[in-house]
């Protein structure tokens, strides 16, 4: 949840020793694998740059990975969406992602540029890092955070997490190092807007260790093959099933509608403890965080562990036999009945309503000519 | 071949309420657990006993009732568990944790040199899944996380082979030990105590370590002092301001089209985009 608390914020007295008074600018660690940038760097570029305004510094991408064509390219974009400048470490040793190899460049880039701020993904790779840098450098590090605000009193950063299974959420800041460090879930920030002719500037900074000095080698990568996950995280079109539906068979209702809407379907953690879901199609805390146009939630009671995975979403609609449901608290649209009939008679209805609004766009199309 | 677990006792958080009224945690009677993620590291290491005759000693810090979460350890299979507790280490975020563990792991390594340090890839109350890289640091060992399966270990050649969760595919490591495993969760499945196992644990004592035996004078490093990040509040999700909108409608279906109707009226860009995107993937039905 992005939202800032309603109370002030109680700070402890500590400050700022000294040293770290002349740390300037907002970094984001930008990931990528086999030549794909994890869009969680691009979103904190979103972010970083709010932050980075509000602090009237600049903001940085920090890239680093083999030299090459590809990361030259990917530069660029860091500027397209919103960085002024690129901090670019290349060299063959940091081809693939090894912790002791990116550990090292980054601290070493931090100690050189010190910026107050350094954001990365909550990714595997980002939480690997995250600690290993943070722990390196004696710095505080938030972890998987949902919310990042600037108190501009003392220029600290206020970073907002689930705590205690989600049941309550907790702002924790860091007064007494610097970087400030935070891993932010994907998906929770949106996607700011791309402008390829932003100009940015690169400052590229040597990587000082040689390949004999690392000491664990990467033998082989087994891509997760693509087709036959579902791609909950990225879906626009989400209808998700909870307890509420009573039985594995009743699941594919959920499925025959996800088809007339070209939808991904998602369930919460009990329709996946029962087995009736994939494990890969949890939302919420210990699932995925979705965001998308549309969520559909049935027989969803809306737990707060499911909430904070799915309220991102443009338009919720939630149908529960329970008119009192908490998960109403957070939708656009109640349909209070039984999903077993109701969603046979969504499909229906969303079916007739997109083939009719097709034909009469077809129909009116060469009128426009 | 030493092996070392770390593992937290923590509250069953499946089981924490939050007062309505005040939003405050109501702690009472929550039972306290050992991290249900640490199960699979504590299995991992047991399986590895299994076939090499290796020692388990698991290590936690925390408070002396946390003696409870070590003892169910023991019934597991573990050989030796010791409790890492002091005053001066309470109130201690990841870094100032992991400069404890860290500092008991030492201690333990002069007794019997270690070869493996396992940890859970998170904890349920922290959530952090820092700890773990942070001991790794700390120590100077090889840090692999997130790890899935152990392929092969060769303690004569120091040689590791480790399956690792990446983004998008699983990496396959060689590394040296020492290392610290963060160990993947569902990856194995963890055994039941048995009654000689239950017997040893109710017998065996749990050694205490306190700041002296593990050697750590300087106190700005640990608990609350040595902790960089704090809480500064902690709140109650906020409500959405607008409540749902009630769709009304005799029968199922009329409720349905009333839905459909509204939905595509509120939000007609809805309509446009979903369309275009079940274009999208006829197309690409086609191609295929
Ligand atoms: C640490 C932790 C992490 C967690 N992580 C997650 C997570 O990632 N994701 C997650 O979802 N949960 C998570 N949970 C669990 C969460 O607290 C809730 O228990 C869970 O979300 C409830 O799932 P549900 O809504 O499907 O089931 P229930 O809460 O049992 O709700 C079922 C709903 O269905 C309704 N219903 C029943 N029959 C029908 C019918 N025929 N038609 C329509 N409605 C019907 C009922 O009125 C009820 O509202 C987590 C919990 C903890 C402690
Ligand atoms: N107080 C502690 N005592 C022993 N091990 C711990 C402690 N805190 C964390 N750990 C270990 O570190 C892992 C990650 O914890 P965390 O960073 O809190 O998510 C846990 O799964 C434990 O194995």
């Amino acid at each position: 949840m992005s939202e800032l608390p309603a109370k002030p914020v109680k700070k402890p007295k500590r400050v700022l020793p000294e040293r770290f008074v002349s740390y300037k600018g907002v970094w984001v660690f930008i990931e990528h694998e086999h030549g794909h940038v994890h869009p969680v760097s691009w979103e904190l570029l979103g972010k970083g740059r709010e932050l980075a305004d509000k602090l009237g510094v600049e903001l940085a991408g920090v890239l680093i990975g083999a030299p090459g064509p590809k990361i030259a390219a990917l530069a660029g974009e860091t500027f397209a969406y919103g960085a002024d400048l690129c901090y670019l470490m290349q060299d063959a040793v940091l081809h693939d992602y090894r912790n002791q190899a990116y550990t090292a460049a980054i601290t070493t880039l931090v100690n050189t540029y010190q910026p107050e701020i350094l954001l990365l993904g909550a990714t595997t790779q980002g939480r690997d890092l995250a600690g290993s840098v943070a722990t390196t450098l004696l710095t505080g590090l938030t972890a998987d955070c949902t919310g990042l605000e600037i108190d501009l009193a003392d220029r600290s950063m206020l970073s907002s997490r689930p705590t205690f299974g989600g049941s309550l959420m907790c702002t924790i800041v860091n007064l007494a190092t610097r970087p400030q460090m935070a891993t932010v879930r994907p998906r929770v920030m949106p996607l700011p807007v791309k402008d390829p002719k932003r100009p940015g500037r690169i400052v590229e900074h040597a990587f000082d260790l040689a390949e004999e000095s690392i000491v664990t080698k990467v033998i082989d990568f087994i891509p997760d093959s693509r087709a036959d996950k579902p791609q909950l995280a990225f879906a626009d079109y989400i209808v998700a099933g909870g307890r509420g539906m009573g039985k594995p068979e009743n699941f594919d209702l959920l499925f025959s509608l996800a088809k007339t809407l070209g939808a991904e379907v998602g369930a919460s953690r009990p329709a996946v403890h029962a087995g009736w879901a994939d494990a890969e199609r949890q939302v919420g805390q210990s699932g995925k965080t979705v965001r998308p146009k549309f969520y559909l939630a049935a027989g969803v009671s809306g737990a707060i562990q499911h909430r904070v995975g799915m309220e991102g979403a443009d338009v919720i609609a939630a149908i529960n036999v329970d008119a009192n449901a908490p998960i109403f608290d957070f939708s656009n649209y109640a349909l209070i009945g039984n999903a077993l009939e109701l969603l046979p008679a969504l499909q229906t209805a969303f079916a007739a309503r997109l083939a009719q609004t097709r034909a009469r766009v077809t129909r009116s199309a060469p009128k426009e000519e | 071949m030493h092996i070392a677990v770390c593992i937290k006792q923590v509250p069953d958080s499946a089981q924490i309420r939050v007062h309505p009224v005040t939003n405050t945690i109501m702690r009472q009677g929550v039972p306290a657990i050992v991290n249900p993620f640490d199960l699979f590291a504590l299995e991992e290491a047991l399986r590895i006993k299994d076939r090499t005759g290796a020692r388990v000693t698991v290590l936690s810090m925390g408070p002396p009732q946390a003696e409870d979460a070590l003892k169910k350890c023991i019934s597991l299979g573990a050989d030796d568990a010791i409790l890492v507790t002091d005053k001066a280490f309470s109130g201690a975020d990841t870094l100032a944790t992991s400069y404890v563990l860290a500092a008991a792991l030492r201690t333990l390594h002069e007794k019997q040199p270690l070869d493996l340090v396992f940890t859970g890839k998170q904890t349920i109350d922290g959530d952090t899944a820092q700890v773990g890289p942070g001991i790794a640091i700390r120590l100077g060992y090889q840090l692999l996380t997130y790890v899935s399966r152990i392929a092969k270990i060769d303690v004569q050649d120091s040689r590791i082979v480790v399956e690792r969760r990446a983004e998008g595919g699983v990496q396959v490591l060689e590394s040296r030990l020492p290392a610290v495993i963060t160990m993947l969760e569902g990856t194995n499945t963890i055994r039941f105590a048995d009654m000689p196992g239950m017997f040893t644990a109710a017998r065996q004592q749990t050694q205490h370590w306190n700041r002296e035996a593990i050697g750590i004078t300087d106190l700005t490093q640990v608990g609350l002092k040595g902790s960089p990040t704090v809480v500064a509040q902690v709140f109650a999700p906020k409500p959405k301001a607008v409540r749902a909108l009630r769709i009304e409608g005799e029968t199922p279906a009329a409720m349905a089209e009333a839905f459909v109707d509204k939905l595509f009226t509120d939000y007609p860009q809805l309509e446009e985009a979903l369309l275009e995107h079940l274009d999208q993937l006829a197309a690409q039905e086609q191609q295929s």
